[in-house]
């Protein structure tokens, strides 16, 4: 019989959901909803387009004719609104009820707003996750623009580079004290925040909004923002509610298992909308990175149709530039604990940090020099012991020179 | 499929794969006037010590973990060989953060590059084994 197929969203992880499943079943039907009325694109790819690096052709994450070509049928511009797992089906908000054999919730995440006072009485204000935020904002800016971007993670500092140069001025605030800092720590954010503020941006750090009135923001500290366009970008929220509503276990996150299997039956997840193990951390977290969201929603795919994968070594992984500034994170940073050794190198326009606990390097963070940085990522996700290579020389410079002839034989003299 | 692959026994140092390199990727059909004075961008690197040497690139993997992290949708799969579509890529360098040989790196332009085989440029088959003196990189099925 003909199995039938739900992905829930329609995103890097619903894209890979699709390919897994066609990597094994060319037949059973596929149907996705799709809140969002575009066919999957590049989603961190939209602070590019505000930056004129990408254009609105080039930002779609798989060809033309992806869906046709892998028979699935797009529902767009419509939502799930609930799941009966019981009865395998899934209801949308215009009401019509969807039969599954086996489902992948792809929902992502949704932006988090905290309430401020006053907020409602902002005329521009705009969040930056969809295709749609972007051109809602490009639309927005002008050139006299004051641009207030509340929140100095990825997302806040990603918009302010891109429109930096097409605005009067840009003014970021964080109630963390550095910038970046689910990434950096605090030596390596001030590096990136020097960096970013010669290119005419400015922070308000340890700071947030208390009160808002118009185009004025009232700080914590006292001081006052006027501003035209509002950003938040304060932090998102992994989107679990119909799984949570449908009785499945979810955390910050949907929980997942490494073949990406939840709690209820035939029901699978991926993507930014779920949490699962961080092999780094050894614990779950969501892992909201788009590796992640392609090879979870990939696995689950090939799961959904009888297949055996599992995705088993995440982590955390970040390359991220700004003005020409690059940096590369992966893993998890234990600087408080005594049984995480830290590593430092430094010099001119580059600073590289590595963190190594219980024989294994389980995170970097490096600024300015990102030369073949994926040996070190590699590391980290095979869990190699630090004793089995020359770590001192791999840290001063990534070489296969720091491996055993047999690794070297391995990986460049066979197929791999 | 045939890949390139390293015998570093025999790898003498001497960097000629990486001038190859950039020469059948430039478009110039003159040497000189494609490299002389020029920082070259080649898609093959030597690496090494002063006792061993070996020249990396693309290895072409089976389940290729820079194609699955592409941000951009710039890498693919064709006939096994993995291409970059460098009209799509933002130079994010995410290729880079997971490759675990190395093997990418970054174009003169900023975009993410990488050995393609040849097959894209004029020579249609690896310069860099076409002219390494000592057969340290071979171009063969394994």
């Amino acid at each position: 019989m003909m199995k039938r197929y739900v992905v829930i969203g329609n995103g890097v992880a619903a894209a890979g959901c699709i390919e897994g499943i066609r990597a094994v079943d060319g037949k059973g039907s596929i149907t996705v909803i799709s809140e969002e009325s575009h066919p999957v694109y590049c989603r961190p790819l939209i602070s590019y387009y505000l930056e004129g690096k990408t254009e609105l052709g080039k930002i779609g994450y798989r060809e033309n004719g992806f869906y046709e070509k892998n028979g699935v049928k797009v529902i767009y511009g419509k939502k799930a609104v609930k799941i009966d797992a019981d009865a395998h089906t899934v209801l949308t908000d215009e009401g019509k009820t969807i039969k599954y054999d086996s489902m992948c919730v792809a929902t992502g995440s949704s932006p988090f707003l905290p309430k401020f006072e006053g907020i409602e009485s902002v005329p521009k204000r705009f969040s930056f996750m969809t295709l749609d935020d972007a051109l809602a904002l490009d639309e927005a800016v002008t050139r006299e623009s004051k641009v207030l971007i509340v929140g100095a993670g990825l997302i806040g500092l990603k918009c302010a580079e891109g429109l930096n140069g097409r605005v009067a001025s840009i003014t970021v605030c964080d109630l963390a004290d550095r910038i970046l800092s689910s990434i950096f720590d605090v030596e390596t954010a001030a590096v990136m925040q020097k960096h970013i503020e010669k290119n005419g941006i400015s922070f308000m750090l340890s700071d947030t909004v208390e009160r808002f009135d118009g185009g004025r923001a009232y700080m914590k500290s006292g001081a006052i923002v006027d501003f035209d366009i509002l950003v938040t970008a304060v932090g998102v929220r992994a989107n679990t509610s119909l799984v949570s509503e449908a009785g499945g276990t979810v955390g910050r996150g949907i929980s997942v298992e490494d073949d990406m299997k939840t709690s209820l039956p035939d029901i699978y997840a991926a993507g930014d909308c779920t949490e699962g193990m961080d092999i780094s951390l050894g614990k779950k977290r969501v892992l909201a990175l788009l590796p992640n969201a392609y090879m979870q929603g990939k696995c689950a795919g090939e799961n959904m149709a009888g297949g055996s994968a599992r995705y088993s070594n995440a982590i955390p992984m970040n390359s991220i530039g700004f003005f020409g500034l690059h940096a590369m994170t992966a893993g998890s940073y234990f600087p408080d604990d005594q049984e995480c050794a830290v590593y430092k190198y430094g010099g001119d326009g580059y600073i590289k940090k590595f963190f190594v606990k219980n024989g294994v390097l389980c995170g970097y963070i490096l600024i300015g020099d990102v030369d073949k940085a994926g040996i070190y990522t590699s590391l980290i996700r095979e869990r190699t012991p630090v004793d089995s290579v020359d770590l001192k020389l791999l840290m001063e410079h990534p070489t296969f020179s720091a491996f055993s002839q047999s690794t070297r034989r391995k990986n460049f003299g066979g197929v791999i | 499929m045939k890949r390139v692959y390293v015998n570093e026994e025999w790898c003498l140092g001497c960097h000629l794969c990486e001038y190859n390199c950039a020469f059948a990727n430039s478009g110039e059909s003159d040497m000189v006037k494609a490299l002389k004075g020029k920082k070259i961008h080649p898609r093959i690197s030597v690496d090494g010590n002063d006792r061993i040497n070996f020249a990396v690139s693309c290895r072409h993997c089976e389940d290729p973990i820079c194609v699955k992290s592409c941000i951009a949708g710039a890498l693919h799969v064709e006939n096994g060989t993995v291409k970059i579509d460098k009209s799509k890529c933002v130079g994010c360098l995410t290729c880079i953060l997971v490759c675990p040989y190395g093997a990418l790196s970054v174009s003169e332009n900023g975009t993410a590059q990488k050995c393609e085989l040849c097959l894209e440029n004029s020579c249609g088959a690896p310069a860099c084994v076409k002219g390494c003196p000592n057969k340290a990189i071979v171009y063969e099925e394994r």
